[in-house]
């Protein structure tokens, strides 16, 4: 069956097969920057935001997602570029397979949590899996970038 | 929610030495592909098929052990779509490794590509190829194999001289002698004593004797092993792949299929992560083989089940370590005896058991007698390889275990107990020369060691007290801490070599082209960094490039601690090499001597005054305007090291115990590392990070877990989980300074050394919480649980 998605702004009418989650059907249209990492929806490197909200697409059914908005981290590309300079810098970047789901995660966290301590940052990051970094990196480049956002 | 909040004073922001000393190495230099890939940039394997290629999907074997009697692909091949089914038949009758190594392959060659036995639940049947994955998939559940199902060894403490025998096969064989013995389950065998070990340990006025069991532990790289392959227009194979090691992928693949190498080619684009285990070869064969059947583009992606299923896992071990002192603590002897399990083919059987005793044994260089010994066996589980730590972290965990008995029995500091009997610099052990990674070794004198400083401010950051070590922090809740010390290598001497070109470009910029395989590590970025120190330019004004076999330079891969001090070693004489053939170019042009030249800020000057020319006209000149004298200026260079410097690491953990429920909580652990220059600090502190909390999930839940008949039960990232951002407290890394004479620039390696650890230090901060010496590895709260009781029990029925 054909679906209509508004992928970073943009119509697509795609193909999806019933039963197919999301992750294939970007992947599938070109939004290689939508990662596939444990199909069950644990790891978090397949996360979109949805309306605005972070959803692991590996384990939403893509056709739910008909008529949505979705934001792919080129989507949030301005926004994302300024976190990646702070990630980077700490070398907490890695291998950077997780970097877009994770990136997105953070954007996310950023609109909805005014002021968060490192507790809630690692709540709401939880699903967000790394298994390079040991998440210290992450977490001093999360914090100089909310204060850098702040000043 | 966790208070992060600690008592731990935060690390030091103290710049080393060896930033004040260089330019651009010892700098925090961001990766050169960070900002792509954080943006989603098209990057790795699967991002890059073909869109025409045709979906590969295996059919692998429910069963733990059986032989295949008969496979029936009609109705899969009557499906629209489908273009082929290949099955054991349709491959040469030719035994290699699926383990990425040197050559001649320290493991033995006792797997084919597709077999008639399947030896694992999981273990590849056929392949099938269709033009859409969909189809694929349908068309490999339509293909009917009938089995002799035969009855597996499940249990390794079982496998020796089993009348089951897991590889009949006459085929098979060792490349050099590796005490394999098949027929009695062996895979592969070593024995060594310096010493009369039994004499000393007799006559040793105290004894302990602590025996460990480290668990399989899956590597968990989030990016599931990729491959996809096409001819290109020469008609040779080309292979693209998630491999930490182009060349021994293409090695073995030629073996496999009996090809002339030249018609190969392995490309290894951007990787998510690897930790050893992308060290192997799972997935090109089966691309390969489509593509050859086809003449089309195939793909594969393994899924997450198929990467916990059918990869590679850490090799299960049983260490027993027995240890003779003095009343004083001066160690007289240890014995170490194990044995590994290394399922059900042999990958990196005899070298993870080796490291198991040459990367741990000389930490203590003062005793008088030492012995390492043991089997590698094979069970029906799924084949164990490389994994960061390979070994020395099974070692080391049974070593610093029973270090910690004997200062309990002893009553001494455990941390000055192992100060006394330490490695320092300036000293040697004689392990080094008799034990290698599967042959000898090679003597050597240590330059670099600065455990001494390790150990002194990583108690200061914990705030080590010895009569302190154990607090109530509520009501059945303590808190205590423990502590171990580690060493590793860097590269295998005489063995790896690595090799690195640079080329001076029209624009004044370099081409660095190296076989150093970059897993997400930084290695790309470190080596620019390497060769932008010495040239004395930018690291903007050179371009790397890795890891394609037929556009780089040969490197045995990332593996062994090896990319920084071989790789980074080749880069350094490549950027030598190449500013002497500048400053000899320029020197002609200009009618001086090479010495009356000197090469500073991208400007060739006279030492007179009287002469300058740019790097950028430079470079024109010799490309464009010279006549008859224009040339490439280009250097290649090679390094393969005749020691292997180890570096080093103190761990001091603060564990929450719950007598209640059993569950550990690491509330802060410090490590305050040696690897000599750090090339980019941020990057070697983020490699020992994140193999900290590897090390830490391994000690407290990452297991692999099977049913009876040999199912894997934690085939999934809910049933087998890795440690997540809140599992665990502050982790706090050092560096120290320190200047390995004989690395790039002082360096040495940081890509291992995190990992050992965890699991030795978290067990003796549970022995000092408890009086318990916990030995199972992972320390569930079931299991912890289970172990106080019993000591209750224990000590109950003593009264």
């Amino acid at each position: 069956m054909i679906i209509t998605l508004y992928i970073n702004g943009k119509k697509e009418s795609v193909e999806c097969q019933p039963g197919e989650m999301l992750t294939e059907v970007l992947r599938r249209a070109g939004y290689v920057e939508v990662k596939k990492g444990c199909d069950t929806g644990n790891c978090g490197v397949c996360t979109v935001l949805l309306e605005g909200k972070p959803v692991l697409s590996c384990s939403y059914l893509a056709i739910r997602a008909d008529g949505k908005q979705i934001t792919t981290i080129q989507g949030a590309a301005k926004e994302a570029e300024e976190f990646a300079h702070f990630l980077t810098a700490e070398g907490a970047d890695q291998c950077g397979f997780c970097a877009p789901g994770f990136a997105l995660t953070v954007l996310a966290m950023k609109k909805e949590l005014p002021n968060p301590s490192e507790g809630e940052i690692r709540h709401y990051l939880a699903g967000n899996l790394c298994r390079c970094s040991g998440y210290e990196g992450q977490i001093r480049a999360i914090k100089k970038y909310l204060e850098a956002e702040h000043a | 929610m966790r208070d992060y909040h600690t008592s731990t004073p935060p690390a030091s922001t103290k710049e080393l030495d060896a930033t004040q000393k260089f330019n651009v190495v010892a700098h925090n230099i961001s990766k050169v592909d960070g900002e792509g890939l954080v943006l989603g940039r098209p990057a790795y394997t699967d991002d890059l098929a073909p869109q025409n290629a045709l979906y590969v999907k295996l059919v692998r074997s429910p069963h733990a052990f059986a032989r295949i009697l008969s496979i029936d692909a009609s109705e899969a091949l009557k499906m629209p779509g489908v273009a082929c089914v290949l099955t054991w038949k349709d491959c040469p009758r030719i035994p290699i490794t699926r383990a990425g190594q040197g050559n001649p392959e320290p493991s033995p060659h006792d797997r084919f590509i597709l077999d008639e036995y399947v030896r694992y639940v999981g273990d590849e049947v056929a392949v099938v190829a269709a033009e859409n994955e969909a189809t694929a998939e349908k068309a490999a559940s339509l293909i009917k194999v009938d089995y002799q199902v035969l009855e597996p060894i499940l249990d390794f403490e079982k496998a020796l001289d089993n009348p089951i025998i897991i590889h009949p096969e006459p085929e098979i064989h060792e490349m050099f002698p590796i005490g394999f013995e098949p027929k009695r389950n062996i895979a592969a065998a070593y024995h060594m004593e310096i010493g009369d070990v039994e004499k000393e340990l007799a006559t040793s006025p105290v004894t302990v004797e602590t025996t460990v069991h480290t668990q399989a532990q899956q590597h968990v790289a989030l990016e599931p092993h990729t491959a996809f392959s096409y001819l290109d227009i020469q008609g040779r194979l080309v292979i693209v792949t998630s491999t930490q090691n182009p060349w021994h992928t293409r090695r073995l693949l030629g073996l496999a299929f009996q090809m002339p190498l030249r018609q190969i080619r392995i490309v290894k684009p951007r990787i998510g992560g690897g930790f050893g285990g992308k060290q192997h070869i799972h997935i090109e064969p089966y691309v390969a083989m489509v593509t050859m059947k086809t003449g089309k583009p195939a793909r594969l992606a393994l899924t997450r089940r198929e990467v916990f299923e059918a990869t590679f896992t850490r090799h299960e071990m049983r260490v027993k370590v027995r240890l003779g002192a003095d009343p004083d603590g001066a160690l007289r002897a240890i014995d170490m005896q194990v044995l590994s399990n290394t399922g059900a083919y042999g990958e990196h059987a005899l070298t993870t058991f080796m490291v198991a005793g040459s990367k741990t044994l000389p930490l203590y260089n003062k005793v008088k007698a030492v012995r390492f010994g043991g089997h590698v066996v094979y069970t029906n589980k799924v084949s164990a390889g490389a994994y960061r730590g390979y070994g020395a972290i099974q070692g080391l965990t049974g070593l610093e275990s029973a270090m910690d008995e004997l200062a309990h029995k002893l009553g001494m500091d455990p941390v000055e107990l192992r100060r006394k009997n330490m490695l320092h610099e300036g000293e040697t052990s004689e392990v080094f020369r008799i034990m290698g990674e599967g042959t000898e070794g090679v003597a050597m004198i240590i330059e670099s060691c600065k455990l001494e400083e390790c150990i002194r401010r990583g108690k200061e950051l914990i705030g080590w007290d010895p009569t302190h070590l154990v607090q109530e922090v509520a009501p059945s809740k303590v808190r205590a801490k423990g502590m171990a010390i580690a060493m590793q290598g860097s590269g295998i001497p005489l063995v790896d070599m690595g090799s690195a070109r640079i080329e001076l470009q029209d624009g004044g910029f370099f081409k660095l082209h190296v076989g150093a395989t970059d897993l997400g590590t930084g290695s790309d970025t470190i080596l620019a960094q390497i060769a932008a120190e010495e040239l004395g330019v930018d690291m903007k004004d050179i371009v790397i490039h890795s890891s394609d076999t037929d556009h780089t330079p040969f490197d045995v891969g990332a593996y062994a601690s090896s990319t920084t001090y071989v790789s980074g070693s080749a880069v350094l004489r490549a950027a030598r090499s190449l500013k002497q053939k500048l400053i000899e170019a320029v020197s002609l042009k200009f009618g001086v001597r090479p010495q009356d030249l000197t090469f500073e800020d991208k400007v060739f000057r006279t030492i007179d005054g009287s002469k300058e020319l740019s790097l950028n006209d430079f470079s024109y000149d010799t490309l464009y305007h010279d006549g008859a004298k224009m040339k490439t200026i280009e250097a290649t260079e090679s390094f393969s090291g005749d020691k292997s410097p180890p570096p080093y690491l103190a761990a001091f953990v603060e564990i929450e115990l719950d007598k209640e429920t059993g569950k550990v909580d690491v509330v802060n652990y410090v490590a305050v590392a040696d690897v000599g220059t750090p090339i980019n600090p941020n990057l070697a502190k983020i490699q020992i990070e994140g193999g900290l909390l590897q090390g830490i999930g391994m000690a407290l839940y990452e297991d692999v877990r099977y049913s009876d008949k040999g199912h894997m039960l934690s085939h999934n990232m809910m049933t087998y989980a890795i440690p997540s951002r809140e599992d665990v407290g502050r982790i706090t890394v050092e560096l120290v300074d320190s200047y390995e004479p004989s690395g790039p620039f002082g360096a040495k390696s940081a890509g291992e050394i995190g990992i050992d650890t965890p699991p030795a230090a978290i067990a003796n901060a549970i022995r000092n919480a408890t009086g318990v010496r916990l030995t199972q590895y992972p320390f569930t709260p079931e299991r912890v649980l289970m172990a106080i009781r019993q000591a209750e029990k224990g000590q109950k029925g003593q009264t």
